[in-house]
């Protein structure tokens, strides 16, 4: 599934060692993790883990999470090359997660934040029931608390398996985030490689701030969608974040190892303070 | 056998049927016969269609279209064009129409009504119409892009919108299109935003909206101007979250699996009621909108004014407050301890 989202599979011929995508420099996995997965030669953005980015992300790598017991059924009972209980099962195995987003609480030098993480290697980050469910609570706690609200997005769209049940929680989750305008609460979204579909046209465009991480793919439609719509090559660089830097649609385009400094910045100038 | 070759066989028995009610020396008793087994047959047809087949004929080239609704159900409609900032997008269109109503119905709200939107000396309610619009023959179509919406034409639908709640005139939206459209000039200027900002927006309007699918609900570009208090669907609609041909090539990984698809996704109108995303199935004519079209405009006018009537005599919070709690009550998941 979102084959073409994926970035090609590292030519990994050492447990140890890893060939960058761009430069084609060969780097020490080890040195990658400790510059956060990206490259020390050509700053190329490497796929991170959830837990990395948590980990690098809050005050003392400390944060508590929230909506671990909400899980997903499968209300169709839809089958297609395997069952979506069977693709649940799976992605929980492989990513010892149980669920496509995490919420959490903590803080980023001192600010408290509710945060929310898709991981897009449970199910591509697709959003389903849980997954709009788990917004909602995370934002409807940030607009009681009128605490900051944070949504690191990376997700192909919407969760097919669950059908209509998943396009409405792009209303869902939508209709949420005007309550942050009540508690006169920000919304920083950080958009991560890819974020597409029903999720870029929901939670991720509606970032009071939006942030990209460098060469993320974001957009509405996929790039292999468009190109055989309008029988055309995309240009270089279509739907990367700094072309959408470049057309007006996003604020920043941020270095991974600046986000927690970059994130600070804008919390401190546009949360609640009275 | 193809869908579409069932109805060129119903037509031409159909045409037969009349042919032979014309003649004089034929028993009139034996034709009644015939034709009572005939319909029967195509009930029976119609009422076992499979979801493909439903989808097929939701995008029938002959169904009714949304400026077909607009001619036949409003009066003096206005149309209001473009998004004021970088184009007019002919896919969706936008305005405002006189719904007349029966002095029933009018007695009802005289007194109750709590919008500015009802003329009791004429008997007509002032709503906002906002449409996706297909086309029908080949030129239209092209002016419509197929029905698929850009950017500028959801913003278009979200400045008429914000226009009806200042005025206090409920809105009326009519899915039909095939989804958002996948292009390069579509994406340079944010379609995610363009429909995002819809579904935020949507949610606070301050004025009852009612949606009505009348043909193809596809996906997020449906949901773009869907955002309502209350959703219908003509009987043989359809609202997916993915199309069944695409759902069939990136699941199922193969090009003709659309049936299984069309199935698995649960995007008829009953399977939407079942599931309790719908409020009402509006019913169609036998055979589909198409076929007796003053008999769907009759239905859809009914089942309107029946919402409509309940709607505008809320207070505007509370509008809104239901279409909040509408949407957050979807969702199917478990809590486990
Ligand atoms: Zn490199």
């Amino acid at each position: 599934m979102f084959s073409f989202l994926r970035r090609k599979k590292e030519e990994v011929n050492s447990p140890l060692w890893l060939k960058c995508e761009k430069c084609k420099s060969l780097l020490f996995k080890g040195e990658l993790e400790k510059n956060m997965w990206v490259c020390p030669k050509c700053s190329y953005h490497f796929k991170i883990s959830v837990k990395e980015r948590l980990y690098h992300l809050f005050d003392n790598h400390e944060y508590e999470l929230l909506d671990e017991n909400l899980v997903s059924v499968d209300p169709l009972n839809f089958v297609d090359t395997k069952p979506y209980k069977q693709r649940l099962e799976e992605a929980k195995k492989k990513t010892s997660f149980n669920e496509a987003i995490i919420n959490a609480v903590g803080y980023i030098n001192g600010n408290k934040v509710y945060l929310s993480c898709f991981n897009f290697d449970f199910m591509g980050g697709s959003m389903g029931s849980v997954v709009g469910e788990k917004l909602t609570r995370n934002i409807e706690r940030a607009a009681k608390d009128k605490i900051p609200f944070i949504c690191i997005c990376a997700s192909g769209g919407a969760r097919m398996q669950e059908g209509m049940l998943s396009l409405m929680q792009m209303a869902k989750v939508s209709a949420a985030l005007t309550k942050l305008e009540d508690a006169q609460t920000p919304y920083i979204a950080v958009l991560t490689h890819p974020t597409m579909g029903g999720v870029s046209a929901s939670i991720a465009f509606l970032g009071d701030v939006i942030l990209a991480e460098p060469g993320a793919l974001i957009g509405f439609a996929g790039p292999r969608v468009i190109e055989q719509t309008i029988r055309q090559k995309l240009p270089e660089g279509f739907q990367t974040a700094e072309f959408l830097l470049k057309h007006g649609l996003i604020d920043e385009v941020v270095d991974r190892r600046h986000l927690k400094e970059t994130l600070t910045k804008y919390i401190e100038n546009l949360k609640y303070s009275l | 056998m193809n869908f579409y070759d069932i109805e060129k066989k119903i037509d031409k028995i159909e045409e037969k049927l009349k042919i032979l009610k014309e003649r004089e020396d034929i028993d009139k008793e034996k034709i009644k016969l015939i034709e009572e087994k005939f319909k029967r047959k195509i009930e029976k047809f119609y009422s076992s269609l499979t979801p493909y087949q439903k989808v097929l004929l939701a995008r029938h080239p002959n169904r009714p279209k949304f400026l077909d609704y607009v001619n036949a159900l409003f009066k003096d409609f206005v149309e209001l064009k473009g998004d004021r900032f970088s184009g007019d997008c002919q896919a969706i269109v936008c305005g405002f129409g006189k719904l007349y109503i029966e002095k029933e119905i009018l007695d009802f709200l005289k007194d109750k009504i709590k919008y500015p939107c009802l003329n009791k000396e004429k008997g007509y309610l002032q709503v906002c119409l906002i449409g996706q619009e297909r086309g029908k023959t080949t030129k239209e179509k092209i002016k419509r892009n197929f029905g698929m919406p850009n950017p500028q034409g959801y913003r278009k639908a979200l400045r008429v919108m914000k226009l009806a709640e200042k005025l206090g005139k409920p809105i009326l939206t009519f899915i039909d299109t095939p989804g958002a459209f996948p292009g390069i000039e579509a994406e340079k200027h944010s379609q995610s935003e363009a429909i995002a900002r819809n579904l935020y927006e949507m949610a606070k309007l301050k004025v009852p909206i009612i949606a009505l699918v009348i043909g193809e609900g596809g996906s997020g570009g449906a949901l773009g101007i869907g955002v309502a208090n209350v959703i219908l669907m003509l009987e043989n609609s359809v609202y997916s979250v993915i199309s069944p041909e695409g759902c069939s090539a990136i699941l199922f990984k193969s090009q003709d699996k659309v049936e299984e698809a069309a199935k698995a996704l649960k995007l008829t109108a009953q399977d939407l009621y079942n599931l309790g995303i719908i409020d009402e199935i509006i019913k169609e004519p036998l055979g589909g909108a198409h076929r007796h079209k003053e008999e769907l405009f009759k239905n859809v006018k009914e089942v309107l004014i029946k919402y409509l009537k309940n709607l505008l005599i809320m207070e505007p919070e509370e509008v809104k407050k239901l279409r909040y709690k509408k949407y957050r009550n979807i969702g199917k998941f478990e809590e486990i301890s």
